[in-house]
């Protein structure tokens, strides 16, 4: 009787798993498939606002109606490309300057003795557990006409007239590479610390020079981490939104505006999930490629 | 000491009582990972109280074979019967195996007390008794002023006692042991070696070992498993192993050997000669071989067992003269590397008998070896 | 080898930090401007300490906010607990690609497109089964949780990934069962990931303004968005004073925690002599056996 009651309940380890899986199916991924229904729905002023995409006609005939303008609306109207194009451009910069601004503070922190080390990682994930939002807002302070720069600037005489630093792209490029700033350098330090240094060694003994050793040896061994790292920038920042609002021109075409634009003063829901499938397309092959690496490191790193 | 414990050995082989029944079967255990195959179609009985060594490089499958052993992995087909019982879809909760751990796996956050105490817990036995189980059992593996430490306060050989004591203390019908020595530095392993053997012999406990170190084996075993490629290629006592192997896998294994090369010249039920390209006469053994006529067979010959003469002998059984070529001064032997005339190279020890030997055989010197009829063994594969 | 070339990574570092930290410094000076014009300094003061101190709005919404938080860190270390796990421990099944896809995604996934998936799923919910009904407290812990609980199962997933997991065998192997085996050996190990998880989802919580503002009804109001709403229309030195107090707290606890991990360190390494010479005193005591 036991026997048979053990074949229709689950086992202890299923019972388990399926705990956070249901309720990620149910929370994450789920909801992506109502973006998907709705994005093929039409604007209504109702509440939803927006016309529900099955409809019974008569008692047993189901009538789908599929709104592909959202779609279509998408490509026809050039704002929403030129907005795409541009966050991917805002975007990749602002990972090529994270890199390049990051890989020189992770790689010294790695270099450093142990000590120092575990200081310098706390110092870094400071600024990580204060708010995001209240750091963004410091560079307004920071870069307005009689902001802290313009004022240093025009009072060591480098400047007469205040530069218009504020509401620019620059602004935006810099609030960007500040707040992603850590999560370039925490998965470039994990990489580079764990570097063998017995490695580098061996090639000064070889016969190579610092740089040469850092170009030859280093560098590739860091791949690992520079991409997790660019991952972890690139694709956030693509749909970021509180930074272009904060710091960027108000017509700076990003896809997060529009995205809360459509959604919250045009009060058009299935545009906005239009723009969001548009978006999460993109962006699915390099989530792949991000889970793939962990992955990856995980399973080297249980090996060892 | 009093009396050596392995004074009891002679008596005890269980193995050749035709009324023994084993403790431990393993019946034609197969393992498959995929495509690879660990474990390759394995029987082997285990006798009560023995210490059985499973011996092998990497990757011959006697680790999967011991974990299979303790439940943390499945046959993919055969049958393991421990003390009668089948075993072999019983979870490691379950069995009253327990095993000892390579890296000794001490909980880090119990002190060593608790660390003991642990799997009795686990059988709900109570309070009182646990304690002056757990006490007796710190005694015997001598940690009894360490019983409130945490680990990391500890050695690796302290460690590693308290690993055992922790597996012993649950009385188990069978303690597997998994490359026990392998962590301990030279003068560590060799004390603890002859401890593991008393604490064995005190307990009645049956042991199963996994090592890699053959010299370990040696030392431990009632009897040794030799595996290669999954596959269990001989089991026999450590003597038995050494002297009379049955393949050039396990001379060459087990110790050094010098391995000739030849073919069977005469062929009787009381002895053999063999014609060997290397040598300048055939090798003369003093028993029978079962051999296909025209076969390719070799002759095993340990290095021991061969002495060097600067005169040629005349009434050896078997002879050969060879060019000295490398001398290792060990101390107690001497291990001399001698080039034949075929250019085959051959090893020798030679215990160093006399303090002061002004006139020892030294490099280049051309000289004669010699070995009795006996020494060879005669393989066939 | 180490010291080749200090001078870069001194420079490096200093330079790195300076930009760190600057902004967050240029924070806390202003904070204690007389002057409302941020920039313009306007004589030493702490008025606008006692402005946030009285303002209800922020008050409500900062108490909102700490609940949501604590809420919903607790229940993502459970959630992203398990999800760690079972990645870590139960090897290759049915479904797992997906689910290490589920739970990777939520680090990198824009948060606009989050926001708008949740909140259309609660509007459909809600019409389906009717629950839950409308937006607000529920709702964002929810979301919360759904972002926060992968940053918990990346921690729980690698710690594991680096323990050895022949203890858990071994626990096996004296008689516990999985279950038990969790709850009094690997829990304990994992304890310290935990709770830098939990402070992890803490704070991630606390500073979401995306995800909130779509899940959010009218009625609540987190800190972020309040926040948000006043610093669109300007630099405003109350929120300065709110930067710094959250500043404060957040040193002192990188300090505390600082301070405990030498403490660690300066234990493990008397444990390390302690062994040292208890190696010594046996293969003394063996000698003499």
């Amino acid at each position: 009787m036991m026997r048979w009651l053990q074949r229709w309940v689950p086992s202890g380890r299923t019972l388990v798993t399926s705990v956070p899986y249901l309720w990620l199916l149910l929370f994450f991924l789920i909801p992506f498939v109502i973006v998907l229904k709705i994005s093929f729905s039409s604007s209504q002023i109702a509440m939803p606002p927006y016309v529900p995409l099955f409809h019974w006609a008569s008692e047993k005939v189901l009538q789908v109606q599929l709104n592909l303008g959202n779609f279509l609306f998408l490509v026809e109207d050039s704002l929403y490309i030129k907005a795409y194009l541009n966050s991917i451009k805002v975007a990749a910069v602002s990972t090529l300057l994270c890199l390049l601004i990051g890989y020189p503070i992770a790689y010294s922190m790695a270099r450093s003795s142990t000590s120092t080390r575990n200081i310098l990682l706390l110092l870094v994930t400071l600024p990580f557990f204060t708010s995001f939002l209240l750091r963004v807002y410091a560079w307004i302070g920071i870069l307005k006409n009689n902001g802290l720069l313009n004022n240093l600037l025009m009072s060591l005489g480098i400047i007469q007239e205040p530069i218009q630093m504020l509401q620019t792209d620059f602004a935006v490029y810099v609030g960007i590479v500040y707040s992603y700033l850590p999560f370039m350098i925490l998965p470039l330090y994990a990489n580079l610390e764990k570097m063998d240094l017995t490695l580098l060694e061996a090639a000064a003994d070889l016969g190579c020079k610092p740089w040469q050793a850092f170009l030859r040896i280093t560098l590739p061994l860091s791949l690992h981490g520079i991409l997790a790292g660019c991952l972890l920038v690139f694709i956030p920042a693509v749909g970021e939104f509180v930074i272009p609002s904060l710091l960027g021109d108000p017509g700076m075409l990003m896809i997060g505006k529009v995205l809360w634009t459509e959604f919250f003063n045009n009060r058009d829901w299935p545009v906005a999930s239009a723009v969001a499938i548009a978006l999460l397309l993109f962006l699915v092959i390099p989530i792949m490629f991000l889970d793939r690496a962990q992955n990856a490191e995980q399973a080297e790193g249980a090996r060892k | 000491m009093a009396t050596s414990p392995r004074a009891t050995q002679q008596k005890f082989e269980p193995w050749t009582d035709p009324d023994a029944k084993p403790y431990v079967r393993i019946e034609k255990v197969t393992k498959k990972f995929g495509d690879f195959i660990a474990v390759d179609d394995v029987t082997l009985d285990i006798y009560k109280k023995e210490i059985f060594c499973l011996l092998g490089a990497s990757g011959c499958g006697k680790t999967t074979l011991l974990r299979m052993l303790a439940g943390f992995e499945r046959p993919t087909s055969g049958k393991i019967f421990i003390d009668g019982v089948d075993m072999t879809t019983i979870p490691p909760y379950e069995r009253p195996v327990n095993m000892m751990f390579q890296s000794y796996a001490i909980f880090p956050h119990m002190t060593v007390e608790q660390n003991v105490a642990f799997g009795l817990k686990q059988e709900g036995i109570a309070k009182a008794e646990i304690e002056s189980r757990v006490n007796d059992m710190l005694q015997l593996v001598k940690l009894g002023q360490f019983a409130k430490r945490k680990p990391h306060q500890l050695s690796g050989g302290q460690r590693q006692r308290v690993a055992l004591a922790r597996s012993l203390v649950k009385k188990p019908k069978l303690l597997l042991l998994d490359e026990p020595l392998a962590a301990l530095d030279k003068k560590l392993r060799e004390h603890t070696q002859f401890e593991l053997i008393n604490i064995q012999e005190t307990l009645g406990v049956t042991f199963v070992v996994v090592t890699h170190d053959q010299e370990e084996a040696m030392t431990l075993s009632t009897r040794v498993g030799l595996m290669n490629h999954g596959e269990i290629v001989q089991v026999g006592t450590p003597s038995e192993m050494y002297e009379y192997p049955n393949s050039r896998f396990v001379a060459e294994f087990i110790g050094s050997v010098n391995m000739f090369e030849g073919k069977l010249i005469e062929d009787e039920p009381s002895y053999v000669r063999i014609e060997c390209p290397d040598l300048e006469a055939p090798i003369f053994v003093n028993h029978g071989v079962s051999s296909a006529p025209g076969a390719t067979i070799w002759a095993a010959v340990r290095p021991e067992k061969i002495t060097l003469s600067r005169e040629k002998p005349d009434d050896a059984d078997n002879w050969a003269s060879a060019v000295v070529r490398d001398i290792a001064y060990m101390g107690d032997v001497s291990i001399y590397l001698l080039k034949l005339d075929s250019g085959k190279v051959v090893r020798v020890t030679q215990p160093n008998v006399y303090r002061h030997a002004d006139d020892r055989i030294t490099w280049d010197e051309r000289v004669y070896m010699r070995w009795h009829a006996s020494s060879p063994v005669v393989v066939t594969k | 080898m180490n010291q080749e070339r200090p001078w870069f990574r001194i420079v490096s570092l200093f330079l790195g930090f300076a930009f760190l930290y600057i902004p967050v410094a240029s924070l806390i000076f202003y904070s204690f401007n007389a002057s409302k014009l941020v920039t313009v300094w306007g004589g030493f003061s702490t008025k606008w300490y006692g402005e946030l101190l009285h303002n209800q709005q922020i008050l409500g919404a900062a108490w909102l906010s700490l609940q949501v938080a604590t809420a919903s860190a607790t229940l993502a270390v459970v959630l992203g607990t398990v999800a760690g796990l079972v990645l870590a421990r139960f090897g290759p099944f049915k479904g797992r690609t997906l689910l290490s896809g589920l739970t990777t995604a939520p680090l990198v996934m824009p948060e606009v497109i989050t926001g708008l998936s949740l909140l259309l799923l609660f509007v459909t919910m809600e019409q389906l089964i009717g629950w839950p009904a409308g937006r607000g407290m529920t709702t964002i812990i929810i979301a919360h949780v759904t972002l926060t609980m992968a940053y918990v199962t990346v921690i729980v997933q690698s710690r594991l990934a680096q323990m050895d997991d022949s203890l858990e065998e071994a626990a096996m192997d004296l008689g516990a069962r999985p279950f038990k085996v969790f709850f009094l050996i690997t829990l304990p190990i994992i304890a310290p990931a935990l709770m830098s998880g939990w402070l992890l989802a803490f704070t991630l919580s606390l500073d979401d303004l995306v995800i909130t503002s779509f899940v959010a009804g009218p009625g609540s109001s987190t800190l972020p968005m309040v926040i948000f709403s006043k610093v669109r229309l300007g630099v405003s030195p109350d929120i300065n004073a709110l930067a710094t107090i959250l500043v404060t707290i957040v040193t002192i606890g990188v300090i505390v925690a600082g301070v405990m991990m030498t403490r660690q360190q300066k234990a493990k390494e008397r444990d390390a002599q302690m062994a040292l010479a208890a190696n010594q005193q046996m293969i003394e005591s063996l000698k003499k056996a």
